[in-house]
């Protein structure tokens, strides 16, 4: 146990230096130097608690995107029996109630209507799994219901998608290092390190951006609207919140044969030179332009509404066709409202809607306050306990003490390394590390004495106190890891960090309150050939 | 240099003796604190219950102007607050429910975040917001479960591992020191009413994780005891093994509650529940370790036939010689 050939004792210092030099951009930063550009410098992150910052959690509503599967399939059989030939009609068809049912009028057609649908109801995955479940009832109704796999890739593909435009909204705020992460099957985290005042980012995020163009049912009666009756085959849709003095009330739209404002190439803002009014010019691309030349070739002189989200942005007449593949959106906006229209309409639309269901801002002069009263309470902590262990252990204290200060510096070191984030909590985690990584010298130094006690000469008892002990060590560690695991398993971003630091703790403490105090305990016996021994 | 003793050389107090009386108090106190966590209920944070947490520092005042502030929030409309101070006496957080409908539109919990800390910015000069949470219903209820969860398969995996390098009764041992530590320091919280949040829980699976190093280091030392004095009765055999530690007992828990005094004095405010929580712990988790890990191996029936005999050649060398003497 005591032997330590050169080699050993080179590699054990190297890792440990090695280690301990990460610490020095660190520990450099928080002491005032500034790192000169061009070096590489790892440095441990500040989590938000100590940075501040803002942490929002949005989270999706799978049924939304279960509505849209189905809303989507409504459409694709419509069409594709529209083109049988000869046309197969269907009637009753409701979307409601999470399943996709309608009547094939002629029986007779119904292995017909079963041919043509299936092949939208296979899976896109290569996991062989349906997306659809195909049942018909009383001889010729059928329904159709999502399966739950489908569901599920649909809800992790709309969550992919998800994440980047809100990376994209948010990098078009310009704030600096946002961490943009999925969690779990239907969340996005969202952490802006100095962010102070959130409300601009969610205004941002809150907003879908799901333009639509659809052609105004004039033939809807107002007082139907104001009941809330659309005619068959129209649905009516609110006017937007505006500034004042914009259109209140509802319309009455037709449900098919508008087109989606989704293919854009470019969307900003602008003043109206008659109002001054802001509004928003868009560009679509080739296809986008082409389905909106389509659009308003088709239906000059007729009313059009530009849905934004559900809500009805403006109903303005389509005077000519517009064939440029430009056109502008005016809804009586506020400057800051035409600007993040802009933006998210750049960035896409969400696919889904997303909800703020947890938010957490910290200012930052807590973060800085915590950072000071950590420093101080370590300190004082860490001197307080040399002096401590000093007394007890006299000159295996000191191996032990000097452990702990390179102890401190490989946690710091590896922290920033990994690149992993301290937190509050985190700096918790270091006091609680620096007083539990004498645990190990004081099992092994109180080792050591008894078998002293027991007679055994002073090589004899030093090499039975480290391998006696080491089984104790090793057994109580592995009860802390498991603790520290599950909490991070557990646990969100500070009490993660702390577990890490726990984590990052244990294992260097291992190795430098038993190693390293082993192979310096080990060659002041060589040379010194001690035949006492002060415990 | 003349180095310290915690306990003089040889100590031989027979902790065993009293084992009884203190295992009934210790079943009593856990009674209580099971008692009180029940009827006077934790002081469970927004992270838990839901609900929006506004911190506030009064730079320029020793103390936070708590009444007047509990009217003045009040009058706002949003229901009553509950204003608790936390760390040093100028710094509080104020919690409110979400109001009604926040749970479909976060805009109106921002809306009420904003008139709050504006009404007390106004009316203080030197109040400084130092933070805003909210946390919808949904998530806070995720939290609680995924807490109780993990604290429960925590507890679980630590007390199976034991088993795994011990015997069961070693694991039953360990399990139930673990349930008492984690019980009495709950039943500080409900006396104290600190407030209850993650960092706390936390601060218990950190517990469950140290109070068990004082445990392992004495079963460790009644495993090496027990293949070593195969026919001392078992109360003896315990005190000797206690005995036996008690240095290094004393000096790790003194080593630990020496850094995490410094933590409580000194350090950041935002973090005295989850410091006080784990000091707690590893003062409980000293006397567990004692008194309740230890006597429950004699009620197990533990005795040195519980392990194969593996002594090494060293040790039997040691027995014999003991045994000629």
């Amino acid at each position: 146990m005591l032997e330590f050939p050169r080699w050993k004792v080179i590699w054990l210092w190297a890792i440990t230096l090695l280690a301990a030099l990460a610490a020095a951009p660190s520990i450099a930063t928080v002491m005032g130097f500034t790192i000169p550009a061009g070096i590489y410098a790892p440095k441990v992150n500040l989590g938000l608690d100590l940075a501040g910052g803002s942490h929002i959690l949005l989270e999706a509503d799978p049924s939304q995107v279960r509505q849209q599967r189905i809303e989507g399939m409504d459409e694709s059989v419509r069409n594709k029996l529209k083109q049988a030939n000869p046309d197969i009609r269907i009637s009753d068809i409701s979307n409601r109630d999470g399943a996709l049912t309608f009547l094939v009028e002629d029986p007779a057609k119904v292995d017909a209507v079963r041919e043509a649908i299936l092949p939208l109801t296979n899976g896109a995955g290569l996991t062989g799994a349906r997306d659809w479940t195909i049942n018909v009832i009383d001889g010729n109704r059928f329904v159709l219901t999502p399966t739950p796999e489908g569901i599920d890739q649909a809800v992790a593909q709309a969550m992919e998608t998800a994440v980047e435009v809100v990376r994209k909204r948010i990098d078009a705020l310009g704030t600096r290092e946002p961490t943009i992460i999925r969690s779990g099957a239907n969340r996005i985290v969202v952490q802006v390190p100095g962010l102070q005042d959130p409300q601009a980012l969610k205004n941002l995020l809150g907003q879908t951006a799901k333009l639509e163009f659809k052609l105004v049912d004039t033939t809807a009666l107002q007082s139907d609207i104001q009941r809330g009756v659309a005619p068959p085959g129209s649905e009516i849709v609110p006017y937007a919140a505006g500034k004042d003095g914009g259109p209140v009330g509802s319309i009455a739209v037709k449900r098919l044969g508008g087109i989606r404002g989704d293919q854009l190439t470019n969307a900003q803002v602008t003043n109206n030179q008659q109002t001054n009014e802001p509004q928003v010019a868009i560009t679509f691309n080739t296809e986008g332009g082409a389905r909106f030349a389509k659009l308003t070739t088709q239906n000059v002189n007729k009313p059009f509404a530009i849905i934004l989200d559900g809500k009805v942005l403006s109903a303005p007449n389509i005077n000519e066709p517009i064939l440029g593949g430009s056109a502008v959106i005016s809804g009586n906006f506020t400057t800051q409202a035409a600007s993040n229209l802009a933006i998210s309409l750049r960035s896409g639309a969400l696919p889904v809607d997303l909800k703020v269901v947890e938010e957490r801002t910290v200012g930052p002069d807590l973060g800085a306050d915590s950072i000071r009263k950590g420093m101080i309470a370590m300190a004082v902590g860490t001197l307080a306990l040399v002096a401590f262990i000093l007394a007890v252990y006299g000159r295996f204290g000191m191996y032990a003490c000097i452990a702990l200060v390179f102890n401190v510096l490989m946690i710091l070191g590896i922290m920033a390394l990994i690149g992993t984030t301290l937190t509050l909590p985190g700096i918790a985690g270091f006091v609680l590390t620096i007083g539990a990584a004498v645990d190990a010298n004081v099992l092994i130094n109180e080792r050591i004495r008894e078998e002293r006690h027991r007679g055994r000469r002073v090589f004899q008892a030093v090499e039975m106190g480290y391998k006696e002990a080491s089984r104790a060590i090793f057994d109580a560690n592995i009860t802390n890891v498991i603790a520290a695991m599950s909490m991070a398993a557990f646990g969100t971003g500070p009490v993660r960090g702390f577990a890490i630091v726990l984590l990052i703790g244990i294992a260097t403490s291992v190795f430098t309150a038993v190693t390293m105090t082993r192979m310096w305990v080990a060659q002041w016996l060589r040379k010194a050939r001690p035949t006492e021994i002060a415990l | 240099m003349k180095l310290l003793k915690l306990v003089p050389d040889n100590t031989n107090i027979k902790f065993l003796r009293w084992r009884v009386p203190f295992y009934v108090i210790s079943l009593l106190l856990m009674a209580a604190s099971l008692g009180l966590v029940f009827t006077k209920g934790l002081n469970l944070g927004v992270d838990f219950i839901g609900g929006q947490m506004i911190r506030v520092t009064f730079t320029q005042s020793a103390e936070a102007p708590v009444g007047p502030l509990r009217g003045e929030i009040e009058a706002l409309g949003y229901g009553e607050p509950i204003i608790q101070r936390y760390g040093k006496p100028n710094e509080i957080s104020i919690r409110m429910k979400l109001p009604e409908g926040a749970d479909h539109d976060s805009g109106l919990s921002d809306k009420m975040a904003r008139t709050i800390t504006a009404d007390i910015k106004a009316k203080h000069a030197d109040a400084r917001v130092d933070g805003v949470d909210s946390v919808s219903g949904k998530v806070s209820g995720e939290l609680w479960h995924s807490a109780v969860l993990s604290l429960g398969l925590a507890a679980l995996a630590v007390a199976a591992y034991i088993w795994l390098r011990f015997e069961w009764q070693f694991g039953i041992g360990a399990l139930f020191s673990l349930v008492h530590d984690v019980t009495l320091t709950l039943g500080l919280f409900a006396v104290t009413q600190l407030e209850f949040d993650l960092t706390i829980v936390a601060a218990l699976l950190t517990l469950i994780g140290y109070s068990l190093n004082d445990t392992i280091v004495v079963y460790d030392r009644i495993r090496e005891n027990l293949k070593k004095y195969r026919k001392m009765p078992m109360p003896e055999l315990l005190d000797l093994s206690v005995n036996e530690t008690l240095h290094r007992t004393l000096a790790t828990s003194l080593s630990m509650l020496i850094t995490l005094t410094a933590l409580l004095l000194l350090g950041p405010g935002v973090i005295f529940g989850f410091t006080a929580a784990i000091t707690l712990g590893i003062f409980v988790g000293t006397y567990s370790s004692i008194y309740m890990a230890a006597p429950i191996l004699i009620w197990l029936k533990v005795t040195s036939k519980s392990f194969v005999p593996t002594e090494n050649a060293l040790e039997k060398q040691e027995r014999l010689a003991r045994e000629g003497a």
